[in-house]
């Protein structure tokens, strides 16, 4: 759906001086129906490859397409085919909500209208609003407008710059479930965010993104890619010769003991951990709980990021 | 014509859902009609009968001709309005088109407008129409409440015709648009260059300057406006008109709006 092959982008400002990198080489593919999350810290120039992506601007180098229009090329039928939801919401704040939408309808070429900005605001639960000034809505419904503004023209792929960004819990909370029921409904979601626990639950993978991309995977491979897999075993209490025990099976990578706590790095902790807890229970252990010890994406991030030098 | 259409809708819709745009809109036709009639009403009669075209400048006593002193004095006096009618296409839209894009700037808007299938030049003449229609509509219809209002405030038949006749009909019908392309487009132009809604309302003002001129040169005797001149004014706005059209095309880049706003 969508697909970039060494995008770049470079921003010249003074003469003489070494134009600005946004973007570097950017090779990437984003499946039909997938929810991609682009991470990357302030500056990494997610915006301006979403931007890119959306013909809002042109790229320095490389080709990318949004199915089979080319960014520079098709800029109107891409223009046709996304959606964009940009950083602020942007709407026109003297006009009523049904107003704004319509505005866009039309400038979309949408054939019904009132039925789709209906749909709409029914959908986002702004319909007994919709003849309110904008001026007048709370940021969270602002950025729900701002949302199904971006989906009236049933775009094939949604690009999302920061969807909570600025929102309160609740506010947040409300376009996180929109987004849910979007990616149940089988859109291609181009999601760029700074809340990792949000692109956790939501992205089917994850990109992180520093000017050029560092990585990219599902956020369980990149779990297993940088740490591993654990499981915690909760004891009575630790023998040291129960370590050595577990250090001799063939499969077990790593163990460490932590306070009542055995830590075990294993490939396959499915088919493994059977194993293990027979073994523990043959050397007189008595296990209370067992669980897999799961990094946050936040923890991914960071390493990823650090270990970029960034 | 769909994405001109709606983008005009728009405009108008915010525009005028501010009131004090839409006083400001208003006021000008209204003292631009209202003061004339009041010039025409104070001085018919004042000059006595047998007095002669010397009170006026000797440029514009030559294009009286065989008019009576009065007629001729009255025609002195409201041409320098014609001025003011020509320039009032230029002065009302202007705080409408310095605001259309820049404030789509500070409002954030622009960027969802960009991102939506309209073309650039549906976007620029979708919101220079929005500027120029409504002041050359209230440029007409002070016109004609002004052709109205003439013979009952004592304009003689003599001073009514000059009124209907081709300079003050070119003025009005021909040089009031053109005036207004041109005003709304630099402004346009303006505007997508600055950051700031109060910049791009001074700078686009600065098109007033050569009209101010020519309204102090009548004056001042130097000039006068008749047949002849108002060609060569069609002729020059024509020129510069498209020059501005093509102009604002060349200037409005979507990415350096995008990329470089702040």
């Amino acid at each position: 759906m969508i697909r970039t092959e060494q995008l770049s982008k470079y921003f010249t400002t003074r003469k003489g001086q070494q134009p600005i990198r946004a973007v570097q080489d950017l090779t990437l593919e984003v499946r039909e129906g997938e929810v991609f999350g682009f991470l990357g810290p302030n500056g990494a120039g997610k915006t301006t490859t979403v931007r890119m992506l959306t013909s809002l601007i042109g790229p320095t180098a490389g080709r990318a397409f949004i199915g089979r229009w080319e960014v520079g090329k098709d800029d109107q039928n891409i223009r046709r085919t996304v959606g964009i939801l940009t950083e602020s919401p942007g709407m026109y704040e003297r006009l009523s909500a049904e107003r704004n939408l319509s505005i866009f309808a039309n400038l979309y070429d949408v054939p019904d209208v009132p039925g789709q900005v209906e749909k709409y605001l029914r959908m986002l639960g702004l319909w007994n609003r919709r003849f309110d000034e904008v001026g007048s809505f709370s940021k969270g419904m602002r950025q729900k407008l701002a949302i199904a503004r971006a989906l009236l023209h049933e775009p094939q792929a949604l690009f999302l710059d920061e969807p909570t960004s600025g929102l309160d819990p609740e506010a947040a909370k409300l376009v996180r479930d929109f987004i849910e029921e979007l990616k149940s409904l089988g859109r291609t979601i181009f999601l760029c965010t700074h809340n990792l626990d949000e692109a956790d639950r939501l992205c089917d993978r994850i990109g992180i993104f520093k000017s050029r991309l560092i990585t990219v995977d599902t956020p369980e491979n990149l779990r297993t890619k940088l740490y591993g897999r654990k499981v915690v075993f909760h004891l009575a209490e630790v023998n040291s010769a129960w370590l050595v025990a577990l250090r001799a099976l063939p499969f077990v990578q790593d163990i460490q003991s932590v306070d009542n706590r055995l830590v075990v790095s294993l490939p396959d902790p499915e088919g493994q951990n059977p194993l293990i807890i027979r073994r523990l229970v043959e050397l007189g252990a008595e296990i209370q709980f067992v669980g897999e010890l799961r990094h946050s994406l936040e923890d991914i991030y960071l390493q990823t990021i650090q270990g970029e030098g960034v | 014509m769909k994405h001109i259409r709606t983008i005009i809708a728009k405009e108008w819709m915010e525009v005028f859902k501010n009131k004090m745009v839409l006083f400001t809109t208003a006021l000008m036709p209204i003292l631009f009609t209202a003061i004339p009639l009041v010039m025409v009403k104070t001085t018919s009669g004042s000059v006595s009968a047998g007095g002669s075209n010397a009170d006026v400048p000797a440029l514009f006593a030559q294009m009286c001709g065989q008019m009576n002193a009065g007629d001729c004095l009255q025609i002195y006096l409201i041409n320098q309005f014609m001025v003011l009618y020509m320039m009032m296409p230029l002065i009302i839209p202007i705080t409408i088109a310095a605001y259309s894009i820049v404030g789509e700037k500070t409002t954030r808007s622009l960027e969802p407008l960009l991102a939506t299938p309209v073309t650039t030049e549906e976007l620029l003449a979708g919101k220079a129409l929005a500027a120029a229609i409504p002041a050359i509509a209230a440029t007409w219809i002070c016109f004609v409440i002004f052709l109205l209002l003439l013979p009952l405030v004592g304009a003689t038949e003599a001073v009514r015709q000059y009124v209907l006749g081709p300079t003050w009909l070119l003025g009005i019908i021909v040089v009031g648009p053109l005036m207004a392309v041109a005003a709304v487009n630099f402004a346009i132009m303006v505007s997508s260059r600055v950051n700031d809604p109060r910049v791009a309302e001074q700078m686009a003002a600065i098109l007033i300057v050569p009209v101010l001129g020519l309204l102090f040169g009548q004056v001042a005797g130097l000039v006068v406006i008749n047949l002849q001149l108002m060609l060569i004014v069609i002729a020059a706005l024509v020129v510069i008109d498209i020059g501005l059209v093509y102009l604002g095309a060349r200037l409005f880049q979507r990415e350096t709006i995008l990329t470089r706003w702040k």
